[in-house]
């Protein structure tokens, strides 16, 4: 294990790092009339460049470095592609319809690059002080990008509110932090793993699983942590939303993994019911209120919630099979949502010009690509065989049927009833006719190479993951083998808790 | 041959799809689109006469089989086959095919590329709802058939397509959400989803019973909705009227009975006995509240809807007599009903594209303008209510004396009134659509007869029905072949243990061997 340099186990943040610093340094020197769209590119190939670095450190031999702080495995990796897919593609999709003459597009191409060095790390960190660095940096990122569009009311308005909630939820998780450092006396996620076991301060214990829970579980904002998610939602640019709507969740979510199975894997008793009820809460909570929504980024929002509930469902399962289904859901969760905010980017314009369901009308005669690919995404979302969004949810309730938990899969299914009620609402207006005499109604917008790409990139892997996701789930697999599956003694989960309404 | 014999499924499946994709690149110039997916069907619909071709009558078990693995874990195989249940049911979708292209070829004007990908997309999930052995392909293909129909009813709905087509695909999809629980956890029970493995595993295996009754009744409950069976018909009046022709042709049915006879009462066979009584009492409820529905509708699309729920609780009678005969005549009258309707959809579409209306009330006196078509809706009404020589009296003559002379004499004596109601609904229809004095509708407009394209549809259709009524025995002889369920009337006969044993090794190390991989 010695003689694989550090320097090697977070070599694709070194990269990322590398390229926002590349990008926001050029930026300076750049006069202010010059056009920022290079730097976008830069930002891009800096990704790719990242992503198949992650690649290459599944070559490493699985381990630690930096003083057992971080650490390569399948489960990082898995991790670190992911997330610097979506990076790419949200990058993809700004370099496009960003204002040609929006101020400080070097510093929006810079922060994005730097939030995804905070996410990798979080995803890669086996040190809990690390695990609150990273999860600062990508949060911080995050919130100046949430208000990005300084001109509306609304974009000060989300990241505010983001903010204050935000660094609330994030408190939580260290006073977590400082509470199991108490009752062990280490922040090194092994070290913890074998000292709960043997620990006497039960208390301590659970009050700070407790407490990371819901710093956690606010950042995947599921319910009842959700509040934040529509209004800043609404607020953010789209592009910014499709970024930040799935790639600080598959941060958020592989630490939720690394917590819970590998920190506290004998907590199991403890921790499932918490989840079994966050996750009824969630799918309830999102699919009811995004039934009522008119605003298609709030709707989005609370779909985002209820998503965050069906794959909270896979946590049901037992070890590997649990750990690889939510694994896979988050990937296909990932695609298809950065899709469709892609797709409500280019459809409804930067600026949101159309932000209401209603909006939307005749888009599939305006535009039939654009229109198509939204019914496509929108299909995925609902959970139509053939797609991710399926195999995703059909993982993520096998793992719970498999665990006995079949009330919990009954429950989740019967959100997807509801909530295929206003995918399809939207689905449907989106190919009526459109009104003659209506101005906001879509034109067709015009797609650029960087777009196209991002839109392709989205729906290949939507597609995919519905049609051969083998290989996704194998990787999955090799990425659930590397977290500690919790002993096979553990006792089997109770009867689900009972309050389900909110 | 062999190598054709192996594939034929597989081009029947992927043939529609390409044709799709096809429609989907080229432009929408002149009639292309319509070319194309004629072409298309057409094509698809002669693979399809393969099967019968070269179908081997009386050998049991499935032919054309194809079994692949697509994705190991879970194990989901690329299973495929027919026996003599689906094999014509195949053809049949075959056939309406280009009868629904047909049908569209004048009536659908806009978007024709979305519509003709989507309808094709939609063939080659009913084909594969009835080919697919293996449940989670079978599901696949199950929900995938929702979608098609449900976006091109919202953009071609007459009035209010949207809630039509929402209606419509909650009514179908949320009980499909029990079903996949259902299938789920047949899965983690035995390790298997595919079709003929749960069959002896369920006739023979030491599952929990009341457990595998759930698990019959939410695969139940998930058919009924789509057949419909009285009462969760809610959905069926609203999607015939708002539904393309083409689309409506397809809509309720086939699939529903299909499933309810594959996956319920052959997968279930003991279950299936327990409910039978009630789903005999449901569904000649249905065959009377579906005629006397009919009875009083303004709208002639919503009289079919209610037509179709009565004739489709007739085969749910014959499916849940659990007599062989009976079977034998419910697979021949979903056939039967099939062609009638096409032919009673295409009429009515044309009727509807030539004077703008669906409402029975502002017809009149058709017939002296339109004497082609009148004759045609003629021959086709005679068909449905079930004349001696034409198709439907064959299936409905099955089914009645079975259930009469096996089941129940009471029941049967009810399902025949309705037979009685369905003749008078129709014959009213005719009397109101094509005879009496013109009405200003019909006297307003002088639109042309049946052209040539809807003749050379129609003819070979009504041809079929005659063929249908007068002969039989080909069809049949197939439809005998059909996997017999292994309860059928008779206790279960065990297996031979070392069968059993074979059976059950290969489940466990197949279980086995995936406790390894998840280890």
């Amino acid at each position: 294990m010695t003689q694989v340099p550090d320097i090697y186990r977070i070599l694709p943040e070194v990269i990322l790092t590398l390229t926002g610093v590349i990008v926001m340094l050029t930026d300076a020197t750049l006069r202010p009339k010059t056009p920022r769209r290079p730097l976008g590119w830069i930002a891009a190939l800096g990704t790719t460049i990242a992503l198949w670095a992650s690649l290459w450190q599944l070559s490493l031999p699985v381990g630690t470095g930096f003083y057992s702080t971080v650490e390569t495995s399948p489960f990082t990796v898995f991790f670190h592609v992911l997330i610097c897919g979506i990076v790419l593609v949200s990058l993809l999709l700004a370099l496009d319809t960003l204002p040609e003459d929006s101020h400080h597009q070097g510093e929006f191409y810079a922060l994005i690059v730097f939030g995804a060095v905070g996410m990798c790390l979080l995803t890669g960190a086996v040190e809990l002080l690390v695990v609150f660095i990273a999860l600062e940096i990508s949060s911080i990122a995050t919130y100046i990008l949430a208000g990005y569009r300084k001109e509306t009311g609304r974009g000060p308005e989300a990241a505010i509110k983001y903010f204050l909630l935000g660094s609330f939820a994030t408190g939580f998780l260290l006073y977590g932090i400082a509470l199991i450092f108490g009752a062990t006396g280490t922040t090194q996620v092994y070290e913890i793993s074998r000292l709960v076991a043997t620990s006497q301060s039960k208390g301590l214990i659970a009050a700070s699983l407790a407490l990371m829970l819901v710093g956690i579980l606010f950042k995947v904002s599921a319910a009842p942590f959700h509040v934040w998610t529509p209004d800043v939602y609404e607020g953010a640019p789209s592009p910014v939303v499709a970024l930040m709507s799935t790639a600080p969740k598959a941060a958020a979510f592989a630490l939720l993994l690394r917590v819970v199975y590998e920190m506290f894997p004998t907590l199991h008793a403890m921790w499932t019911p918490l989840l079994w009820a966050v996750s009824i809460l969630s799918m309830t909570v999102g699919n009811l209120a995004a039934l009522r929504q008119q605003n298609v980024k709030r709707m989005l929002a609370y779909s985002s919630i209820a998503h965050a509930g069906y794959l909270l469902a896979a946590f049901a399962g037992l070890g590997t099979s649990g750990i690889a289904a939510a694994s896979f859901y988050i990937a296909a969760y990932a695609a298809m949502n950065v899709g469709i905010f892609a797709v409500i980017t280019v459809a409804g314009g930067y600026d949101d010009k159309r932000s209401l369901i209603e909006d939307y009308r005749g888009l599939i005669y305006r535009a039939p690509l654009v229109g198509s690919l939204l019914l496509f995404f929108l299909v995925s979302l609902v959970g139509i065989p053939f797609t991710g969004g399926f195999f995703g949810k059909f993982y993520s309730f096998s793992a719970a049927v498999d665990n006995g938990a079949i009330a919990l899969a009954m429950i989740g299914l019967l959100n997807s009833g509801v909530a295929a009620a206003y995918y399809l609402r939207f689905a449907l207006v989106s190919v009526q006719r459109p009104l003659e005499d209506s101005l906001r109604t879509v034109s067709a917008p015009r797609l650029g190479v960087a777009v196209g790409a991002a839109l392709l990139l989205a729906a290949a892997a939507t597609l995919a993951l519905g049609i051969v996701p083998s290989e996704t789930l194998r990787a999955a697999e090799s990425a659930a083998h590397t977290l500690q599956a919790p002993p096979e003694s553990a006792p089997q989960a109770d009867a689900p808790p009972t309050q389900t309404q909110p | 041959m062999d190598a054709i014999n192996q594939s034929i499924l597989t081009w029947i499946l992927l043939v529609p799809i390409a044709g799709a994709i096809l429609v989907a690149l080229l432009p929408d110039r002149a009639k292309l689109p319509n070319w194309v997916a004629l072409l298309t069907t057409l094509v698809s619909f002669g693979l399809t006469l393969h099967l019968p071709a070269h179908f081997i009558n009386g050998q049991p078990g499935f032919q054309f089989e194809i079994n692949i693995p697509w994705i190991e874990n879970p194990a989901i195989y690329y299973h495929v086959g027919v026996d003599g249940l689906s094999l014509w049911l195949v053809v049949l979708v075959g056939l309406l095919a280009p009868v629904g292209v047909v049908v569209s070829w004048n009536a659908i004007q806009e978007r024709r590329k979305i519509f003709y990908s989507l309808f094709l997309v939609q063939q080659t999930a009913m084909t594969g709802v009835f080919v697919a052995l293996d449940l989670m392909l079978y599901y696949g293909f199950w929900e995938l058939s929702l979608v098609p129909m449900a976006i091109l009813i919202a953009m071609y709905g007459r009035k209010d397509g949207p809630k039509a087509a929402l209606r419509f695909f909650l009514f179908t999809f949320i009980p499909s959400a029990p079903l996949l629980v259902a299938i789920l956890w047949l899965y983690a029970r035995t390790g298997s989803f595919d079709y003929v493995t749960l069959q002896l595993l369920l006739a023979h295996g030491n599952l929990p019973a009341a457990a595998i009754f759930w698990v019959s009744l939410a695969f139940l409950f998930a058919f009924a909705v789509k057949v419909p069976i009285f009462p969760l018909h809610g959905w069926i009046a609203d999607a015939f009227s708002e539904a393309p022709v083409a689309m409506a042709m397809v809509i309720a049915g086939k699939l529903g009975l299909y499933s309810l006879f594959r996956f319920h009462v052959a997968l279930f066979p003991a279950q299936a006995r327990l409910v039978a009584p009630w789903l005999i009492a449901l569904g000649v409820i249905g065959i009377l509240y579906g005629a006397c529905l009919a009875l009083v509708q303004r709208n002639f699309w919503k009289l079919l809807a209610f037509a179709s729920v009565s004739h489709f609780s007739l085969i749910v009678l014959a499916i849940y007599g659990l007599t062989f005969t009976g079977w034998t005549g419910a697979v021949y009258q979903i056939l039967n009903d099939g062609v009638v309707e096409a032919a009673l959809f295409l009429l009515l579409g044309a009727l509807e594209l030539r004077y703008g209306s669906c409402e029975i009330g502002e017809f009149g006196g058709v017939a002296a303008r339109l004497p082609r078509l009148a004759s045609f809706f003629v021959i086709a009404t005679l068909a449905m209510i079930g004349l001696p020589m034409l198709n439907s009296f064959v299936g409905e003559f099955i089914i009645l004396s079975s259930t009469f002379t096996q089941v129940s004499r009471g029941w049967t004596i009810a399902a025949a009134l309705g037979i009685i109601l369905g003749a008078a609904y129709m014959l009213w229809l005719v009397q109101r659509l094509f005879y009496g004095s013109e009405s200003t509708l019909t006297a307003a407009k002088s639109p042309g007869d049946l052209n040539t394209g809807e003749l050379l549809t129609l003819i070979p259709v009504v041809v079929l029905m005659l063929v249908m009524g007068l002969m039989p025995g080909p069809w049949l002889a197939a439809i005998e072949t059909s996997s017999r369920p292994p309860a059928l009337n008779e206790t279960a006969a065990p297996l031979p243990p070392s069968v059993l044993q074979q059976i059950k090794s290969q489940v466990s190390s197949q279980i086995a061997s995936q406790a390894e991989v998840q280890r």
